[in-house]
């Protein structure tokens, strides 16, 4: 039975750390917040882009085939471009470990492709730095300050490039969604070639350009807002992961503190009635 | 037929405006194009430059912006820009300073910039200025 001072400290610790993880929550509940308002504000133009590519795909399509535009080329996939986000930090429950596991399944699931890694987040980095042998960049500190625009933007630049390139044939992403406070949704999308989205209407615009020559601007910047878009995901999820995880801690240990108080509580009554056997039992050795 | 349109203009990172208008100035990449209600549907690139569009209630409202896309489609003006500022949020002594520095670049190439940069570097600069001075006319 451990001593009554002992409990005390113990109980003192755990108290310290629910202090902790009760800020964490409390901190992660307002960078969520606003994790949230930014995703919304991206949304107009993603859904605004998404249609207009569907269009204008459309249209170019009819004039001369999609053989000309390099970035929808499908080439057998022998070198594939995954994209990894993970979060920069941990303790975020099983957030970072699950983008890990899929992106691990995907590296299995295509053992006669060469992947290669674009690691964003640092805990994806940290697990595949020894882990993997091509990887062909990391960025760790992306998620440290609000995601910008420009983060994504250079990111886009550089695989579409090396797709461009035929350096690699096709682009994935693995990323968690945002869904609800409690869960994200994994998931595995292709960015290159580019998956022309479904044309709901047929709409008969005035050209300004000719259609393939927008097809040929839009296409980049639609990758750039998925990426963008990815990455606002990964951030919001990553907050609800943390908040929900600390939830968990702050109650956890609240049980650990009742049940280190009922042993106090049990220790204490313990020494009380020795002391009183040994006082009552002096006492009547006396008589 | 309708007197009004409506008029989003949004950039990668949020939705700039979202209202009801009756005429609107857009600089497409082949020059200005003006918008009145019931336009025709039309899909342009856009280019750099300020635009404009007036409020049902007769205010002017002036944003510089810098490439991106313009459709129009059932009475919708939808500008997606990648860089777009409201006129009156941007700072004009700053964007002369711009200006002048890109004109530099532009005439003294030991500076290392390429002329090209440089020029679309003036013209948002420039673009910048007239949508300051817009939206600060509107206000006097």
């Amino acid at each position: 039975m451990p001593s009554l001072i002992d409990l005390r400290r113990r109980i003192r610790t755990v108290k310290n750390t629910q202090q902790i993880t009760k800020a964490m929550k409390v901190v992660s509940a307002a960078k969520l917040r606003r994790a949230q308002d930014r995703v919304l504000a991206a949304r107009p133009y993603a859904q605004i882009i998404r249609r207009m590519l569907a269009n204008v795909a459309q249209a170019a399509a009819e004039h001369q085939g999609d053989e000309g535009i390099e970035l929808l080329a499908k080439r057998p996939e022998r070198r594939i471009q995954l994209l990894v986000i993970t979060a920069d930090r941990g303790l975020a429950g099983a957030f970072n470990s699950n983008v890990i596991k899929t992106a691990h399944k995907f590296i299995q699931d295509h053992p006669d492709a060469d992947v290669q890694l674009e690691l964003i987040g640092r805990k994806g980095r940290d697990f595949f730095r020894k882990r993997h042998r091509s990887i062909t960049g990391d960025y760790s500190t992306l998620f440290q300050r609000a995601v910008r625009y420009e983060d994504a933007l250079d990111i886009a630049r550089k695989v579409t490039e090396r797709f461009r390139q035929a350096e690699i044939d096709a682009v994935y992403l693995v990323v968690n969604n945002f869904k609800s406070m409690m869960a994200s949704r994994l998931v595995v999308t292709r960015v290159l070639p580019v998956e022309l989205p479904e044309k709901q209407e047929q709409t008969d615009y005035i050209y300004e350009q000719p259609a393939a020559q927008l097809l040929a601007s839009l296409l980049p910047r639609y990758i750039e807002s998925q990426i963008y878009r990815a990455m606002l995901e990964s951030s919001a999820a990553e907050h609800a992961a943390r908040m929900t995880a600390m939830e968990a801690a702050t109650s956890n240990a609240a049980e650990v503190i009742d049940t280190l108080t009922l042993n106090m509580n049990r220790v204490r009554q313990a020494s009380i009635t020795r002391e009183i056997i040994e006082i009552v039992s002096g006492a009547a050795a006396l008589e | 037929m309708a007197d009004t349109f409506d008029i989003e203009i949004a950039t990668p990172e949020r939705l700039l405006a979202r209202e009801k208008a009756i005429r609107a100035q857009i600089p497409a990449k082949e020059g200005y194009i003006g918008v009145l209600p019931e336009h025709a549907s039309l899909l342009s690139e856009l280019g750099i430059g300020a635009m404009t569009y007036t409020t049902p209630d007769d205010h002017l409202f002036s944003l510089a912006i810098r490439g991106g896309f313009l459709e129009i489609h059932n009475n919708v003006v939808r500008v997606l820009s990648d860089i777009a500022e409201k006129g009156h949020e941007i700072d004009i002594t700053q964007a002369e300073k711009d200006l002048k520095q890109a004109q530099d670049e532009m005439v003294n190439p030991a500076l290392g910039v390429d002329i090209a940069s440089a020029l679309t570097a003036a013209r948002h600069a420039q673009a910048r200025i007239d949508a300051a001075r817009k939206a600060a006319a509107k206000e006097e």
